[in-house]
């Protein structure tokens, strides 16, 4: 009995009884949740486009926070930095259509995906390579002051974080549905043999996803680094983005973003309230088993396409 | 029909192997007039379709490759373009199966087929009311998700995105597959308008004979990835073999069983 209170009972009285509190733990969840959204929407954007699950997006990120960095410490100012890192991003993006996606055309998904994990020890390497694997700091002049609002303590960092990931998603949001090329690449997300014999050239359009799921990886890479430094680890961010694609849909875009928040603060929420009770760090896997009940109730996720079946 | 330099698109015995490994076509050539429609005739597997996809160039996308022959559009050799540049030029194939992208709206699956043009936003606004124009019911159903139009409204879509490329020249995979025999009739009406007003030329895949047969100038048969037969389309229409392999129909008294090795003496040049 006094399990079972201290299951289903204890946990909200607490968050009842110090309200302040538990807004600060679901604030610190969202703004987590954010920086998961904006890992989830490079993948989200790739396999939308072209049905292949980029496992190497977390190296991607990793990749080009390093870049950036790297640039920066050799005394590159930020702003020319970032336009760099962008340019070399669109670079690689180029060099995969070439080198790992037209050679491999019409294969089986699981070979690319496979090809996605050759590209992430590619990345990983190519990175220390050329930039050392010492964590770095990244500084990009985002002031990062806490302040309190009505008793609950904000980070300003937290807050441009937000705003950047909600910038960010909104661009895309009218880049894919009111222009001419996102809605080509929601085409080829359709089909891409009759998007073919339309006439859109399909390795226009992937070079122009896998630019584009880049530039995201590297806001992502910018936010984490500025955060928690820029280091090997970074790269392990994606697998919690797996959880927020299953949770939020692997084909939406909004579905990333909510995903990620659910995951952002459940995970804070399960830890602070729950996590006691089995002697913590519940944070580490609680996204994991929500995929999972989700994978069973849902498995196009929340926001995933309909399967459209015509009868 | 003869090769007097008047012909849009001339096909010149091309044999085309999948996989490196499987021969489907095996020495196919074919014409197709300025302003003209031709009909592809012949049973499932016969290779129409891949016939139109060695054309459009779709088939390197399938491992498909034309190993031997040429293929030539308006004198140019065109078989090593992208399909991109075939639908700049003018040349758009209509998949069998319609196609549509089911999660777009009809609207927008209309505007993906101008996707190559370079000729400014009116000009394909102006189009796209040429298109509706054609197809009215697309207009009513412009904002819906194509993935739940019907059928019919599909083939209309589909036909209609081919439109918006401005083409001169479409290769229409099997129109009538699925069809209500009355909303067939009304597409082939619209592809007759098309050939009249907008001098669009069509090079069309059918396993429906007497349709297009109906609608056709001229028609090939083809029969394991070769032609068999090919003329006039009124007077393939009026040949016996025709008529007894493809439209069901013979003139003399009903067959029997015992005419069974005549008949296949007969097909033997199908074969």
């Amino acid at each position: 009995m006094e399990i079972l209170y201290s299951i289903v009972v204890a946990p909200f009285v607490d968050m009842w009884t110090s309200p302040v509190f538990f807004s600060e733990v679901v604030i610190s969840g969202v703004l987590t949740g954010v920086m998961y959204s904006l890992v989830a929407l490079g993948f989200v954007l790739i396999f939308k486009a072209s049905g292949v699950f980029n496992f190497a997006q977390g190296a991607m990120v990793l990749f080009a926070a390093l870049t950036l960095v790297g640039l920066m410490e050799h005394g590159v100012p930020v702003w020319l930095a970032l336009i760099l890192t962008m340019l070399v991003m669109v670079a690689l993006a180029i060099a995969i259509e070439r080198l790992m996606l037209r050679p491999l055309v019409n294969q089986e998904h699981i070979i690319l995906f496979m090809a996605t994990i050759g590209l992430t020890f590619f990345l990983e390497g190519l990175g220390e390579l050329m930039w050392g694997s010492n964590v770095k700091m990244l500084d990009v002049g985002i002031p990062s002051e806490s302040f309190e609002v009505g008793g609950i303590l904000l980070n300003e960092f937290d807050l441009y974080a937000a705003a950047i990931g909600a910038a960010l998603v909104t661009v895309l949001a009218v880049f894919f549905h009111k222009t001419s090329v996102g809605r080509a690449l929601r085409a080829v997300a359709d089909d891409h043999q009759a998007a073919l014999s339309v006439g859109i050239p399909l390795k226009t359009i992937w070079i122009i996803v896998w630019s584009v799921a880049g530039i995201v990886a590297m806001v992502a890479g910018i936010m984490w680094g500025a955060k928690s430094g820029v280091q090997f680890s970074l790269s392990l961010i994606a697998l919690k983005a797996l959880p927020v694609l299953i949770l939020g849909g692997f084909t939406s875009v909004p579905g990333a973003i909510v995903g990620g928040l659910i995951i952002g603060v459940g995970e804070k929420v399960a830890e602070i309230y729950w996590g006691p009770l089995v002697g913590g760090a519940i944070e580490n896997w609680f996204a994991y088993m929500l995929a999972l009940a989700f994978l069973l109730f849902r498995p196009q996720g929340l926001f995933g396409e309909r399967i459209i079946e015509r009868v | 029909m003869t090769a007097d330099g008047s012909s849009l698109l001339v096909v010149n015995n091309i044999e085309v192997i999948y996989d490196h490994v499987i021969l489907v076509l095996k020495g196919v050539s074919l014409e197709v007039p300025e302003g003209g429609i031709v009909a592809l005739l012949g049973a499932n597997g016969a290779g129409k379709t891949t016939t139109l996809k060695a054309i459009s160039n779709l088939l390197k996308a399938e491992r498909g490759e034309v190993t031997k022959g040429s293929i030539e559009y308006q004198g140019e050799r065109v078989d090593r373009l992208l399909p991109s540049d075939l639908v700049k030029r003018g040349v758009i194939q209509v998949m069998e199966g319609r196609r549509c992208f089911e999660h777009l709206t009809v609207e927008e699956n209309l505007l993906t087929g101008a996707h190559a043009r370079t000729d400014g936003r009116d000009r394909v606004a102006q189009d796209l009311e040429m298109v509706y124009s054609y197809f009215p019911r697309l207009k009513e159903r412009r904002t819906g998700q194509a993935g739940y139009i019907s059928g019919g409204e599909q083939q209309m879509t589909a036909l209609g995105r081919a439109l918006m490329s401005r083409p001169r020249m479409i290769l229409l995979d099997e129109p009538s597959m699925g069809l209500a025999p009355q909303l067939v009739g009304e597409i082939f009406d619209i592809v007759k308008r098309l050939n009249e007003s907008e001098n669009v030329s069509f090079l069309l895949a059918e396993q429906n004979t007497n349709m297009a047969l109906h609608y056709a100038q001229y028609g090939y048969i083809l029969e394991n990835g070769r032609v068999v037969l090919d003329g006039e389309a009124k007077d393939l229409a009026k040949n016996e073999d025709v008529k007894e392999f493809y439209l069901g129909v013979s003139g003399e008294k009903r067959k029997s069983f015992r005419d069974f090795k005549h008949y296949r003496r007969r097909k033997r040049w199908l074969a």
